[in-house]
């Protein structure tokens, strides 16, 4: 059995789930500047349930990194140093601004509030420098670090659409009519961040370039874009009948939205794949000792059918519409 | 690297002090809001439901500030010490893992539950979230202190090329100290999480001299404190004495013992100098730290010079005085608030005032008492198998510097914000919702009931 794939595989579906579940709420998070007061409460009852689990993803996601690749966590995070703690002082800063905010009133909330989109903003933005940079190689040049921003502004972009679609099918009236709005929005700056960082980044890393424009196969590897281009029409026809009233079932943006996120993963995976720091260590060089490997892997398929399983019933529990007042 | 190193220490000290603040308070918190629960389940008593109300609405906060700088932690194992799970990762790296699998899933999932789920699932749900909440903070308490506990005396471990892995997991989970540390630590949170109900019902009370539940609160606080402190003196003994065996060093340290002799005093008060090795303006009573460690007045306990490496003695001896010194008050304390309270009339003024005083007096023992256990362990990062100064990582000082101020200002604006609302929120009480009232009053009128 080949367990440093089977953590790779772990490790990206980790951060996969983190990605979407984290993605809506700081997606939220990020519209909350652009909404009324009544509609902000309503935004926050529809992730209160969820967002302390959904943020033990990334802890799952950095867990296996520790546990499984080592002699890798240590070139990532101290690579990394910077962007990773202005992103965890932005997610403290969101995390206690969500239970605080609710507990205030007058301008001690618009504070709150104010942190709240701040520390969402500035936690995805983080997480998208982090990206460009892993993708990269940790490079430093003025190129590498503008084409980091772009990365930035993309997730943020990502997420954004995310929450959007999320309130979508949270939501109903007027907000979700914003929703909608915001949605295409976000699909607009998707597709240009997509394109952007899909052009720039075989120009930055040889590796990357090697692996995909590599006749014939190239051929069935243009199946991953056909199919996020697909997904993005789906999303956006989907919203496009929300918006002229049509009959569409709430999720289905969401749904799409969740399968461009997917695809893009599946893209990005085949590009990196089988480095874990690209061009220095593969997941077989990084790996740790086989018998950390076993006894974690052992407890992870006891425990991660339950960790599904109770986290669906979390969401039926919450399922329907998001309602203003949380406690009430 | 001798900067960069004081640094990362620096930074990942005052991370776990800040973080310890918290789930300190949610153990026990936790089990108090399952008990909370159940009693309201038992006999419909709105001011139960309102106790509840107020008190999850206060977990969540805690919790809330629990996660995110506990993520802020799992985090800075890769950035500031690489070294570590290089070198033990084979063993700590399953048993982080462990925790979040087992644990911190759990309590995040049905936190949500157990906040807002009240009028969606039904009642023994509801319990039952309430129950996994508090078993997951406990039993994510029990991983992390096993490899806390590992760390100050490895056990069950074998080398492996340049690495340490698990000969015998058992012997890694229950090493030598795991008992002790684990139940100080259940009693330390069992001690600061009644003092903060007693202080925040007492708080209450002065502004709201009848409200029913918070004069509830404020007894079972005291009480539950009552027991607990004089238990955790107890536990905490039985501690020494492991530690005296396992890393006699530290115990020198808490002593501020330097050379070593039969019939050790216990040093009340003294200023302990490192460059002289002996005590300025000692303060003691003859031979009773012998007594206490050895059952025996004339014991020989080892002093400090006959050790190759010692840990920082200052901040060793004053932090383990500050912990002994608050549980010797929090102990009065206790019994007395039982004594004033043990009518079920209102507690004077006086009380109440101290109470609300000592609402966070928890937080300063276990504070301390870290400080005794962390840097006592020092200069040793895994006692006997890695030096703190071999796993630190190669971060620059300037972004060491930078991130520091950072955090200091995050992590006070959260905490001064952090005891103003639990302050405010406890002065205001629970509103408990006027259908939660009309259905607790419909259950309690037979054949009402939904």
């Amino acid at each position: 059995m080949d367990m440093p794939l089977i953590f790779m595989v772990l490790m990206g579906v980790s951060v996969l789930a983190y990605v979407v579940l984290d993605g809506y709420d700081l997606g939220v998070g990020m519209l909350m500047p652009a909404a009324t007061n009544e509609e902000q409460s309503v935004m926050v009852s529809s992730i209160g349930p969820f967002w302390d689990a959904n943020e033990t993803w990334l802890v799952l996601g950095v867990g296996i990194l520790l546990i499984a690749f080592p002699a890798a966590s240590g070139i990532v995070l101290g690579a990394l140093y910077l962007p990773v703690v202005a992103m965890l002082v932005g997610l403290m800063l969101r995390g206690v601004a969500f239970e605080f905010r609710m507990k205030a009133l007058g301008w001690h909330r618009d504070l709150w509030n104010w942190l709240f989109w701040a520390g969402s903003f500035l936690a995805s933005f983080c997480q998208g420098v982090m990206l460009g940079s892993y993708i990269t190689g940790f490079e430093r040049s003025f190129f590498n670090y503008m084409f980091n921003v772009v990365v930035g502004a993309s997730v943020c972009g990502g997420y954004v659409l995310l929450g959007s679609t999320w309130l979508i099918g949270k939501t109903e009236g007027d907000l979700q009519k914003k929703a909608v709005l915001w949605a295409r929005w976000g699909l607009l700056w998707v597709a240009l961040g997509v394109a952007l960082v899909s052009i720039a980044t075989p120009l930055i890393s040889a590796t990357v370039r090697g692996k995909w424009f590599d006749f014939p196969s190239t051929l069935a590897l243009m199946l991953l874009p056909a199919a996020s281009l697909a997904a993005w029409i789906w999303v956006w026809r989907g919203v496009g009948r929300f918006r002229k009233g049509h009959a569409v079932h709430d999720w289905q943006p969401f749904a799409g939205v969740v399968a461009i996120f997917s695809i893009s993963f599946l893209g990005l995976a085949y590009s990196l794949f089988p480095y874990v720091v690209i061009d220095r260590l593969t997941i077989w060089e990084a790996a740790a000792h086989p018998s950390a490997l076993k006894v974690t892997l052992i407890g992870a398929l006891i425990v991660l059918p339950f960790i599904v399983g109770y986290t669906i019933v979390a969401y039926r529990v919450f399922g329907g519409k998001a309602k203003a007042g949380l406690y009430d | 690297m001798d900067e960069a190193l004081q640094l990362a220490r620096a930074q990942f000290g005052l991370n776990i002090a800040f973080h310890i603040l918290f789930p300190t308070l949610t153990i026990s918190l936790a089990w108090f809001l399952f008990i909370f629960r159940v009693l309201y389940q038992r006999n419909r008593e709105p001011a139960w439901l309102a106790t509840y109300q107020l008190w999850v609405k206060i977990f969540a906060l805690t919790f809330a500030m629990g996660v995110v700088t506990g993520i802020v932690m799992s985090f800075q194992f890769g950035t500031n010490w690489p070294g570590f799970m290089k070198k033990v990762g084979a063993i700590a790296g399953p048993l982080l893992g462990y925790e979040v699998l087992t644990a911190f899933f759990l309590e995040a999932t049905f936190l949500g539950i157990m906040l807002f789920g009240m009028n969606r699932v039904p009642d023994w749900v509801h319990i039952t979230s309430a129950f996994l909440v508090a078993a997951g903070t406990s039993l994510s308490a029990f991983w992390i202190l096993a490899l806390n506990s590992w760390m100050q005396t490895p056990a069950g471990h074998v080398l492996d090329g340049n690495q340490y892995i698990a000969a015998d997991w058992f012997a890694v989970i229950f090493n030598p100290s795991f008992p002790y540390r684990f139940v100080h630590m259940m009693c330390a949170s069992a001690i600061t999480g009644s003092f903060a109900v007693a202080g925040l019902s007492a708080w209450r009370l002065l502004k709201a001299p009848g409200d029913m539940g918070a004069r509830r609160t404020m007894r079972v606080g005291i009480l539950f404190a009552a027991f607990f402190a004089p238990v955790q003196a107890f536990v905490g003994d039985q501690h020494g004495l492991n530690t005296l065996e396992h890393q006699p060093a530290k115990v020198a340290a808490m002593e501020g013992l330097w050379e070593t002799q039969k019939g050790i005093p216990l040093v009340l008060f003294a200023i302990p100098n490192e460059r002289t090795r002996r005590n300025d303006y000692s303060i003691e009573i003859p031979k009773l730290s012998s007594l206490i460690l050895t059952h025996s007045l004339d014991g020989e306990v080892k002093g400090l010079n006959d050790f190759k490496d010692n840990p920082p003695v200052g901040p060793v001896f004053y932090a383990f005085r500050v912990m002994v010194g608050m549980g010797m008050i929090m102990i009065a304390l206790a019994w007395l608030g039982a004594w004033v309270t043990r009518r079920a009339k209102l507690a004077p003024v006086w009380a109440l005032w101290t109470f609300a005083g000592f609402t966070f007096a928890g937080w300063i023992a276990t504070l301390a008492g870290w400080i005794v256990t962390e840097m006592g362990r020092q200069p040793w990062l895994v006692t006997g198998l890695l030096l703190t100064k071999d796993a630190v990582g190669d971060i620059s000082g300037a972004q060491l510097g930078a991130s520091l101020t950072a955090y200091v200002l995050t992590y006070s604006g959260m905490l001064v914000a952090y005891m103003i609302v639990l302050t405010h929120m406890a002065g205001k009480g629970a509103r408990v919702a006027e259908k939660e009232v009309a259905q607790a009053g419909a259950a309690l009128v037979p054949g009402a009931a939904k």
